[in-house]
């Protein structure tokens, strides 16, 4: 289907919107009724038809808007985007990934065309058509990161793999949940981690890097997270809490349904050739309460998720003093009957709401 | 096999470097391009030996922004298991034969200001694919590589014609050493050293660097992790009440999936846990490949991850 991009804000006026296509296809990231830190991890190697899953690097309605709100963030902060020296050549692996995998996965929006190292790259979604040649630098306005993450939506960690252990060594972060790259740069797995609870008792991160470690060219994978976010905000930074940490005190039982968005990050990995870094694409999804609500199952599950989260998870996601309010509201929309197994909303089964 | 992705290539070219060494092309039988790769990199050649599975590891020696072929060299091992005999006796130009995608265990450290490599015999192939990736950014480097003879010493005169500066030959019959503490002491900080050749040699430079100081986060070896083939086995599965049997290309989930038996899965890389088994009863041996289980349920007998771990021996009951 060929996508219309909406013209919205993810600021100030909050003119963010999700279509019925996009609600429909929003990544719920809840395959039963209750939910625990756990090694998520599987191929990524498409998805159902329409589906978050189904392409290397999904495009949606989104797409135009959260562009521009990622330039805006940068001119404010350019420090979002930063990489160390050593991973310029990772920066070409990354271009080369998207722009290969947007172009074939969606001909109609993005063209590349290559003759030995002089590429043209035609983005019409954003009306760009640029001449350079691979791997010189001089050839283009910005890095070679830099350039291919302000056309891509998502977050991007780029690792470097030295002596069995990933490195956050560069990055174009913008769209982060409570998190600095300016901060985590030159850290490594479990430093980075470091502020997580429970997780690591687990044995999760252990069990997580030797996973990614072993990722391997032509075999990404992906997994999903969440948390909560107050009105659609793509930009919350630890830099701007000042600015969105006060929202969070505006929810009330009137506006809950409309401001209070679940944040879903689809996370993939994938190793990349020539420098063999591996790069952890982080594409967050936001999706209001209401909206969310008009799916009879995720209603349902939403509401005894949040209520049965253990104290430690629903702190570090910032939304335990609002919890109480979440699932007065989420209540309403719960009555008692058992889900299927599954994120995904089977409409045609699921019974409407029963109250 | 869970793993790398597979590309089905042909030999294109055979070529006799010297007694002990042979160099193979391979082009993707369907004319595309081959993936990039990153110097250090191997690829897995897969090979039919008579109704025994052969997975051998070589390291890429080709420029890894070539994408036309791969190339790699081939030492016959009289002795070894027998996959470098196979390559040498059985493959003719116009095979069609599977590879993986290319797998990098020894990669260049790109913060280094200086690669300092040291071969040893067939050691030297990772070393050509680093040198053609660094020519093309004009990376520092200098190459250490030590042969028999110079009838044996596979590449060398080509690398001393085209890089004079920076690659050193030593002919062991003519007596000629590295000098290894002088060499390891003249490098400027920020050099990292790569060691390639057998293991005598690897755990020489490891040593003399430790002694001289050098951090351990500068010193690399390549290390091949070569996946075994597993053996065929038989196992029961309990609940479905059904006899299957693991063949060598296969891992036990496969098996299971092929049987109409639905398990569960996520990673199929042994670090989720979805697949965890209960096992009913056994008599034989684990050979445990996850990162999922701690050490003492690996030692229990009670639990296998079907996705990367096998067996052997006679009988295997699971609940499944
Ligand atoms: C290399 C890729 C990865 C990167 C760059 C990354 C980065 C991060 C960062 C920056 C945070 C926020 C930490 C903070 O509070 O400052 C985080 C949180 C977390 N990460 Fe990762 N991560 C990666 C892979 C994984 C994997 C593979 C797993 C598990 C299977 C994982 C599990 C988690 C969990 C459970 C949290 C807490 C999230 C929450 O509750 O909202 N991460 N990660
Ligand atoms: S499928 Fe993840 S451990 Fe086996």
């Amino acid at each position: 289907m060929t996508i219309q991009f909406n013209d919205e804000t993810f600021r100030d006026d909050y003119t963010f919107r999700n279509s019925d296509w996009a609600i429909k296809r929003f990544p719920f990231p809840f395959h039963e009724d209750s939910y625990m830190y756990s090694v998520n991890m599987e191929q990524h190697k498409g998805g159902p038809a329409g589906s978050v899953y189904e392409k290397r690097f999904d495009v949606d309605e989104h797409y135009v808007s959260e562009m521009r709100d990622r330039a805006k963030v940068l001119d404010e902060d350019p420090l979002r985007c930063q990489s160390l020296p050593h991973m310029t050549l990772a920066g070409w692996d990354l271009l080369e990934l998207i722009m290969e995998s947007k172009s074939e996965d969606y001909p109609d929006l993005f063209e590349l065309h290559r003759d030995g190292n002089k590429w043209r790259w035609i983005n019409k979604p954003l009306g760009i058509d640029d001449t350079f040649t691979f791997l010189d630098e001089s050839t283009l306005p910005y890095g070679p990161m830099e350039y291919i993450t302000r056309q891509a939506q998502g977050d991007y960690a780029v690792l470097d793999q030295r002596d069995d252990m990933l490195w956050m060594d560069a990055g174009m972060i913008t769209t982060q949940a409570d998190w600095s790259l300016d901060f985590d740069i030159g850290m490594n797995f479990f430093e980075w981690h470091a502020p997580v609870p429970l997780a690591h008792e687990k044995g999760i991160f252990i069990r997580a890097l030797k996973f990614l470690l072993n990722v391997q060219q032509g075999a990404p994978a992906r997994r999903l997270n969440w948390t909560m976010t107050v009105n659609p905000l793509l930009d919350t930074s630890p830099e701007h809490y000042h600015k969105w940490g006060i929202q969070k005190t505006e929810l009330t039982a009137e506006n809950i349904g409309q401001k209070q968005h679940l944040r879903v990050e689809l996370q993939t990995f994938f190793r990349l050739p020539r420098s063999n870094a591996l790069v952890f694409p982080i594409r967050c999804y936001l999706c209001s309460f209401q909206d969310l609500m008009t799916m009879p199952k995720w209603g349902r599950r939403l509401h005894r998720v949040i209520r049965d989260l253990p104290v430690e998870l629903a702190t570090y996601k910032g939304f335990i003093d609002n919890r109480p309010l979440m699932i007065d509201y989420l209540s309403q929309f719960d009555d008692g009957l058992p889900t299927s197994p599954g994120i995904w909303p089977d409409r045609e089964t699921e019974p409407p709401l029963q109250k | 096999m869970s793993g790398a992705e597979k590309i089905a290539v042909k030999v294109t070219e055979i070529t006799s470097i010297n007694d002990l060494v042979t160099r193979f092309r391979f082009e993707r039988v369907d004319g595309g391009l081959l993936p990039t790769f990153s110097g250090g990199a191997h690829t897995v050649v897969e090979m039919d030996d008579d109704g025994i599975t052969r997975l051998n590891p070589y390291s890429l020696m080709s420029d890894p922004y070539d994408q036309t072929s791969y190339t790699i060299s081939v030492r016959r091992d009289d002795e070894g298991r027998g996959g470098s005999l196979y390559m040498h006796q059985k493959v003719n130009v116009g095979d069609e034969m599977t590879i993986s995608y290319p797998v990098n265990l020894f990669s260049l450290d790109l913060r280094a200001r200086k690669h300092l490599f040291i071969a040893g015999g067939i050691g030297i192939t990772p070393f050509l694919a680093q040198i053609k990736q660094l020519e093309r950014f004009n990376g520092h480097w200098e190459l250490h590589y030590a042969c028999r003879s110079a009838a044996l010493g596979s590449y060398a005169d080509e690398l001393t014609d085209r890089h004079p500066n920076e690659a050193h030959v030593y002919y062991d019959d003519q007596s000629q050493a590295i000098d290894l503490a002088n060499l390891l002491d003249g490098q400027p900080l920020g050099t990292h050293v790569y060691i390639c050749g057998p293991k005598g040699m690897i755990n020489w430079v490891k040593g003399t660097a430790e002694d001289a100081g050098w951090p351990r986060d500068n010193v690399h070896y390549e290390e091949f992790l070569a996946p075994q083939p597993g053996k065929p086995f038989e196992v029961k599965l309990a609940i479905s009440n059904k006899v299957i049997q693991v063949g060598e290309n296969e891992s036990l989930l496969e098996a299971i999936e092929r049987e109409g038996v639905d398990a569960p899965y996520l990673c199929r890389g042994g670090a989720c846990g979805q697949c965890e088994t209960n096992v009913i009863g056994y008599d034989g041996k684990f050979i445990h490949r996850d990162h999922w289980l701690e050490d003492e349920e690996h030692a229990s007998g009670q639990k296998i991850m079907p996705c990367v771990s096998r067996f052997e021996g006679k009988t295997l009951v699971l609940d499944r």
